[in-house]
């Protein structure tokens, strides 16, 4: 986007030899870890037999079903949270805060617990209606923040002139306020997309299974057909659609972003009109809806037969003849918290290392932001699959190797790690540190108050937000994990697709278990990292 | 010089901002085709003056006439009264002839944008990009538009306050000679003595706010 705000070039040291080997390194490091399982796909995938996959009715069916799912999952997301980025962005409002946590909560919970809370309360779970709730859910914050975040900064004046000149307020959004929310609503909108064209857990327990998707039909061919050719075939075909997509998005932002004034967003308007009063209910409405099923699901977890009671919790953790299962909560729990944590040093350590890397490069850094957007493309299940077949197949014996789970959640982890870091480091000015030296700071607490302090602060956030990634990743786990070392997400669908009420309250109560766990730890990442005054 | 029911009327109008008063029971005439200057230091008051009699905001209380007749429940895309702010304030999505016209119906839009432009003294200008312009090309774009839909009484808001001294005298004279030749009438704030002279056939003077509490 460029929106007018001048974008400072990271670093202001002379070209040469050593500058560009800083860039080229540690990008080298980051993208062959990324393309590594992506080339054994491709590898897999260009066999006589891709032809086969390629001319197979079945196969488009099965891309066109992902993408009119995705695309109206997309729509919908997207109109759904214009009146409530208004209400929180442009309006002064008491509980503003609050409302947008919640709001936000939803892109960090596991994608399996949110299946399973809608599962539970959704009278039309199993149909395609169902996954497209459920989309919504995990997306309308998303977009609300990002055009919230332009929206907030439109200068209000602009607005007060069109109605100067003789146009009614429904035709001043038309006409100038929509035209300027362009750049957010197509960068948003792309997101989305993105998410909900790659999604996996949500499909796989509230879809219905005789429509799958590109993911899950991934999935099916090589779990349960041992296809691999079919599955690298669609893997292959998903990422030309996503690189595709990711391109044009792109090109399409850049064509309607307009140079324009941004105002800071001190002042909002106060409540005043009746349509501003119905925008301030229904962001409540929007928050109270995203409660209601995360309510439903714990209170599922507490509903024993006839009563309540804690008994789904007490056999997670001390399982009987009821549930066959081959791991305790403590176990699976234990486990997912292990992998978690390597996953989230191991993704940080990149996310900064790419970092490193693209700040080096500078101004050559554009062409850089384009391939960002790729690894978000490469969905967290040809991760999975690429990264399985490397193993199967590659130089090294790996078959069945623990490490691969938390190096596919990193990787799954790292585009979410780099795009919080990186625009942060980006907005710093090499300046700053100057102004702090000339203030008399000696250099090491300059470089801490500027520099230093902000990257920390930035990479506690982003390593919160890898680990409750990890924790909650299903996708390239359920192809990677141990069939007798389950994580808790691989854990609770193999509960779903086991008949009777215990299995189902065990689920319920694990994913219970693993929403709190998640909240808990970017709840803590939040408050330790190191604050300045004020905050951001 | 005014007639109680014609022109505008401003009756016993308080404004305050975050509880401080800025406007104390003031009164004010505009007469038709009077351009009226007001002189005031900053934070008189005069800006929310303006956007009061425009409609895009609320006084605490007191009344706002048109012709004799109330306009408090007109809202600011009837009142046909235009308003150019300090800054320009362009459309940035849109190009000149898109900036100009903006307010117009499509009938005839392109021949009244291009009249509008040969009157600012930019003719031809129609498909410049905005964010080409010069800080007084986009001040002469900003007065075209808001002249484009004839409105019965311009405000204008410190409109040459981002300008320089000779841009400043030049434009004040070229806005009156215009505001003449429409018949518009206007009320023009600044705090300059100078351009008050330049522009206005009358100028009336506010007095500082009173210190806060």
């Amino acid at each position: 986007m460029t929106l007018g705000t001048a974008r400072r070039p990271g670093q202001a040291t002379p070209d040469g030899l050593p500058r560009a080997l800083w860039a080229v390194a540690p990008l080298a490091v980051v993208g062959a870890l990324v393309l590594i399982p992506v080339a054994a796909v491709v590898i897999a995938g260009l066999g006589p037999q891709a032809w086969e996959t390629l001319a197979a009715p079945a196969t488009w069916r099965i891309v066109a079903y992902t993408a009119i799912q995705a695309a109206v999952s997309t729509v919908l997301s997207v109109l759904l949270a214009l009146p409530a980025a208004y209400a929180l962005y442009r309006l002064e409002i008491p509980a503003r805060r609050t409302l947008l946590a919640i709001i936000t909560v939803p892109f960090i919970l596991p994608t399996i617990v949110v299946g399973l809370a809608f599962r539970e309360i959704l009278p039309f779970a199993g149909t395609t209606a169902a996954i497209i709730v459920a989309h919504v859910f995990f997306n309308v914050g998303l977009v609300v923040r990002i055009v919230g975040g332009l929206w907030g900064h439109l200068d209000a004046r602009l607005l007060d002139v069109s109605r100067t000149l003789g146009i009614g307020p429904a035709r001043t959004f038309a006409r100038v306020t929509l035209p300027l929310l362009r750049p957010a609503l197509l960068g948003a909108a792309a997101l989305v997309f993105l998410f909900t064209f790659t999604s996996f857990g949500v499909v796989l327990v509230l879809g219905d299974p005789s429509l799958p998707t590109i993911e899950v039909e991934i999935y099916s061919a090589t779990v349960q057909r041992l296809d691999f050719p079919a599955a690298a075939g669609l893997a292959l075909l998903q990422f030309v659609f996503v690189a595709v997509a990711v391109v044009w998005s792109a090109r399409l932002q850049e064509r309607v972003s307009v140079r324009q004034h941004l105002g800071d967003d001190a002042r909002r308007a106060p409540v005043s009109s009746a349509p501003d009063r119905l925008a301030v209910a229904y962001a409540c409405a929007l928050a109270a809806a995203i409660v209601i099923p995360l309510l439903g699901l714990l209170l599922r977890s507490l509903r024993v037969g006839e009563g309540w009671g804690f008994a789904w919790y007490a056999e997670a953790f001390s399982p009987s003849e009821a549930t066959t299962r081959s791991a305790s909560a403590f176990e699976s729990l234990a486990l997912s918290l292990q992998y978690a944590a390597i996953a989230t040093a191991l993704a940080t350590l990149l996310g900064a290392l790419a970092c490193a890397g693209i700040l080096a490069a500078g101004r050559r850094g554009a062409w850089i932001d384009a391939a960002l957007a790729l690894p978000l493309g490469v969905s967290a299940v040809t991760i999975g699959f690429g990264l399985l077949l490397v193993s199967l197949r590659g130089p090294v014996d790996m078959r069945g190797w623990w490490l691969l789970v938390p190096l596919g959640q990193a990787l799954v982890a790292l585009p979410i790690v780099i795009r919080v870091v990186l625009p942060l480091l980006r907005s710093l000015d090499p300046r700053m540190r100057q102004v702090a030296a000339t203030l008399g700071a000696p250099p090491l607490r300059a470089w801490w108050a500027t520099e230093g302090g902000l990257a920390l602060r930035a990479m506690t956030v982003a390593a919160g937000l890898a680990a409750a990634v990890a924790l909650g990743e299903f996708g390239a786990t359920a192809f990677l994990v141990r069939l007798d070392a389950p994580t808790v997400p691989v854990q609770i669908v193999r509960l779903l697709g086991r008949p009777g009420e215990a299995n189902a309250g065990v689920a319920a109560a694990l994913s219970v278990i693993l929403l709190l766990v998640t909240l808990l730890i970017v709840g803590v990442a939040e408050r330790i990292r190191p604050r300045r005054s004020g905050g951001w | 010089m005014s007639d109680a029911t014609s022109g505008l009327q401003v009756r016993a109008l308080n404004i305050s901002y975050d509880g401080r008063a800025l406007l104390h029971d003031f009164d004010l005439d505009v007469a038709p085709q009077e351009i009226v200057a007001l002189l005031g230091p900053s934070g008189s008051g005069k800006s929310s003056l303006l956007r009061c009699i425009a409609g895009v905001q609320r006084p605490d209380s007191g009344t706002i006439m048109w012709a004799g007749e109330d306009i408090a429940p007109v809202p600011a895309h009837r009142r046909r009264i235009g308003l150019v702010f300090q800054d320009p304030l362009l459309f940035p999505h849109r190009d000149v002839a898109g900036n100009v016209g903006f307010g117009l119906p499509p009938e005839g839009r392109a021949q009244r944008v291009a009249e509008l432009l040969e009157l600012v003294g930019l003719p031809g200008f129609e498909h410049r990009d905005v964010a080409t312009l010069s800080g007084g090309e986009a001040q002469r774009i900003a007065l075209a538009r808001a002249l484009a839909p004839r409105p019965r009484l311009l405000l204008l808001d410190e409109p040459f306050g981002a300008l320089d001294r000779d841009l400043r005298d030049r434009l004040a004279v070229d806005v009156r000679a215009l505001l003449r030749d429409q018949g518009t009438p206007a009320i023009h704030v600044t705090h300059d003595r100078e351009e008050a002279d330049l522009i206005a056939d009358r100028i009336v003077r506010l007095a500082p706010p009173p210190p806060a509490p």
